[in-house]
């Protein structure tokens, strides 16, 4: 039973590393963020959150850039 | 090993220095023996060859004490980071582009945006030089150089609330050094993609394999860009799997159409190659981020990551032997088939990523200081990044010293030196003092499948030569050679051209913002005519570089590469320039030899470099010289080899002329910083009353966690203590990371 729950801790700790290197963790930092500042507040579906994100790197493109 | 009890600071404040316990000791005395030993070997071997395990120990052993010792002497002493003050991702934190990232997490972004094909490149086309120079300054340099610079420009930027390399540059030192600054970015950017694309070019050229599979990367991320957008927005690992497992199926179905009735349509010629760069470069650039580059970079990033690893355990596994000597004769004579020069300065051009690139510091002032979540943790992520790119060169350094020296000469000399013939290629290697036969040549362009190797110049044919070696001895033997080959190719393909794409926007978003100034409209991102145009001249520019490298007769890699390495230097002139003048206006003068000595190394290679570049009386070294060899032909009606008629004879003295007042622009370039850092410098020495810092205000931290990789038994204590706290307070913040945050 120990080593079971210690393999699950395991991989929750692998899941959310993957999730958050990979930046699939970033729309649920955005809600929670949104709402621990104002818990009524409207925010906005997971299409239009992942849209904005990625038209941001249209406004400045030296966001993310990577070296040669 | 870094278990110690807290000590107390002393009256200064500052923290006191802990002693190392005995085992620790032993632990360090350990890992300096094996460094040590690696080192030994790779400078004591003369004529027998030796594993490339040495490289590895030398490499590991010095980095891991540098990194022990160095990298926490700047941080605790130089710096004095500060564990309560509150970062900007902390105070700024918007959920979005501030919030603080996990360390580990970040350190993995912010190597995957400074690692890229640059260390690749540089140092195998250094190993002309033999396998020392090239691997003592990758060394060398990062530990006092480049991880330094990376680590010292995120501090400051830290400190600034994430402002740009430019924009600190114009706070600090002042409008004319910001200028420079601006004008230097704009140009490397140009000569970085046109070198890039020109590595592309030379790897495809002839190759239905590679083209074929490096076309079928457009359709995939389309796809990607498609689910991502409208069927599943933000799952970016199913589409990823999806979009990794396609792409191996790219590569391996090139291996078909090779063979097959297409493959006449997918072998373009270099001058054809050229157009379809540009016109790709263009219409990626215009189209909408999510297309095609957001997807792109998801794909390269996994891929490099991914390869990098897989590299990394090869090498281990199939412990490889260098085949190249330690130095060649190349070295002190200065005549080497790869580059042109002697060993001091132009090893130091060659190889600036991977040692000392001016690069990261845009990315250490850009996205990174905004996520950091203590300032603490710019050893770890600045130094240590930097350190693992680092690697990522000696890497590269063994991929070339692997193959046998003949081929090396044989792929990456110009074909104006080698002739089109493994006959005549031979013939021009035994000159050199190498020895491949004919049947050789030809048998190793046969193993991985491709028509030739010869003139391959650019250092991705020859490190992906070295990669399939060492993959093929540990997976699918020599019937695997021209998948891995392949495999390689399309790796640095990859993100060459997702940088095409990217260093267009950001080269077009300066230009955009620069013309504003004159005409209003042009500052809005979202108009269209402004868009199509700025594109337009940013590819152009680095377009005429590409096609002017793949016409040039004298070998385009040849003529641009030191250009470039130049170029990256400039820049990281300009940021350890900004960096020391921050440390002495900051009151740590005392300190600023740690910036300021790779700073006038620095300034010393690329002041000679340039010099060398535009004053030379050799013709193969000097722009000038070269120019006048040339014009005096032409004047005479005399055709000079490599040049086959008057056209080429034209194409090099304009070329020449265009590089040579390239080279002398960046000189002048340095040359303003420096002088105008110094006044600054000077003025802040003698008048420390009038010194104005640009520096955000003290806020206290609220967030408690870790410096380094693994929790030290203190903060292991503090993150306990908090977790209690915030329990007895019922806050239910769910976190799997150990982040502790003071109630």
């Amino acid at each position: 039973m120990r080593h079971a729950a210690r393999l699950r801790a395991l991989a929750a700790r692998v899941r959310w590393f993957w999730r958050e290197a990979t930046g699939e963790a970033a729309y649920d930092r955005y809600v929670a963020h949104a709402r621990r500042n104002e818990p009524g507040a409207a925010v906005l579906s997971r299409r239009e959150f992942e849209r904005r994100r990625t038209d941001a790197r249209e406004a400045d493109p030296r966001e993310g850039f990577r070296c040669c | 090993m870094t278990k110690r009890a807290a000590a107390p600071p002393d009256e200064a404040g500052r923290p006191a220095r802990s002693r190392m316990s005995p085992a620790a000791m032993a632990g360090w005395a350990a890992v300096a023996v094996a460094g040590g030993l690696g080192w030994s070997m790779l400078a004591l071997a003369r004529g027998e060859e030796i594993s490339a395990a040495w490289m590895v120990a030398a490499a590991l052993g010095t980095y891991a004490i540098a990194y022990r010792f160095y990298s926490r002497f700047i941080a605790t002493r130089v710096l004095r980071v500060d564990k309560n003050r509150a970062t900007p991702a902390e105070r700024l934190d918007n959920g979005v582009d501030f919030h603080p990232t996990d360390r580990r997490v970040l350190f993995g972004h912010h190597f995957a945006a400074v690692a890229g094909a640059g260390p690749l490149v540089g140092p195998v086309l250094a190993a002309q030089m033999g396998y020392l120079p090239g691997t003592i300054w990758i060394i060398v340099g990062v530990i006092f150089a480049g991880a330094v610079q990376d680590m010292v420009t995120l501090f400051f930027s830290t400190r600034r609330n994430g402002r740009s390399l430019g924009q600190m540059a114009r706070d600090e030192i002042g409008p004319f050094g910001g200028a420079a600054a601006l004008i230097a970015v704009f140009a490397i950017m140009i000569i970085l993609l046109a070198v890039l694309a020109l590595v592309i070019v030379n790897a495809l050229a002839h190759s239905p394999w590679g083209v074929f599979s490096i076309g079928m990367t457009i359709p995939i991320a389309f796809f990607m860009g498609f689910y991502l957008r409208i069927l599943r927005p933000g799952r970016v690992t199913e589409v990823s799997v999806i979009g990794v497992l396609l792409l191996l199926l790219a590569i391996v179905a090139g291996g078909w159409v090779a063979e097959s009735s297409w493959a006449d349509t997918f072998t373009l010629s270099p001058g054809a190659l050229v157009i379809w760069m540009v016109v790709y470069g263009f219409v990626a650039s215009v189209l909408p981020v999510w297309m095609l580059l957001a997807p792109r970079d998801y794909l390269s990033t996994f891929m490099k990551i991914g390869t990098i690893v897989l590299l990394a355990i090869g090498v281990l596994v199939a412990t490889p032997t260098l085949k190249m000597p330690a130095v060649t004769d190349f070295a002190a004579r200065g005549d080497g088939p790869v580059f042109a020069g002697s060993l001091f300065p132009f090893v130091f051009v060659t190889i600036a990523c991977g040692a000392l690139s001016g690069f990261h510091s845009l990315v250490a002032s850009g996205t990174t200081p905004k996520m950091i979540q203590k300032e603490t943790q710019v050893r770890m992520v600045g130094y240590g990044a930097m350190l693992t790119e680092s690697f990522v060169a000696v890497m590269a350094m063994i991929a070339a010293c692997i193959i046998d020296p003949g081929l090396f000469f044989a792929v990456n000399s110009p074909s104006g030196m080698i002739g089109s013939t493994v006959e005549s290629a031979s013939a021009a290697v035994a000159n050199f003092g190498f020895t491949i036969s004919p049947q050789e040549l030809a048998a190793a362009a046969e193993a991985v499948e491709e028509d030739s190797l010869l003139s391959r110049t650019g250092g991705a044919p020859t490190f992906a030569l070295g990669m399939s070696e060492i993959f093929s001895a540990v997976v699918g033997g020599s019937a695997m050679k021209a998948f891995w080959y392949h495999f390689a190719i399309m790796f640095e393909a990859l993100f060459i051209l997702t940088t095409l794409d990217a260093g267009t926007r950001v080269g077009r978003f300066m230009l955009q913002d620069t013309l504003g100034n004159l005409y209003k409209p042009f500052r809005q991102v979202s108009w269209t005519p402004g868009v199509w145009f700025t594109s337009a001249v940013v590819v152009g520019a680095w377009g005429y570089f590409l096609w002017v490298g793949v016409h040039d007769p004298l070998g385009g890699i040849n003529q641009l590469f030191p250009l470039f390495g130049i170029a990256n230097q400039l820049l990281a002139a300009v940021a350890l320039a900004v960096c020391t003048t921050l440390l002495v206006k900051s009151g740590r003068l005392r300190w600023a030899w740690v910036t300021g000595v790779p700073l006038a190394w620095d300034v010393a290679v690329t002041l000679t470099a340039t010099w060398q570049k535009v004053f030379s009386g050799d013709p193969r070294v000097g722009f000038f010289t070269q120019r006048q060899v040339y014009q005096d032909g032409i004047n005479a009606g005399e055709l000079i080899a490599p040049a086959k008629d008057m056209g080429e004879m034209r194409t090099i003295v304009t070329n020449s002329t265009v590089d040579g007042v390239l080279a002398a622009l960046f000189a002048v370039l340095i040359i303003v910083v420096i002088l105008d850092a110094g006044r600054v410098c000077y003025r802040a020495i003698r008048h420390p009353e009038q010194i104005r810092l640009h520096e955000a205000p003290f806020e206290q931290s609220r967030i408690i966690a870790p410096a380094g990789l693994l929790a030290t038994a203190e903060e292991k204590a503090e993150l306990a203590a908090a977790e209690a706290a915030a329990r007895d307070s019922g806050s239910g913040d769910e976190r799997p990371e150990p982040v502790g945050r003071r109630a």
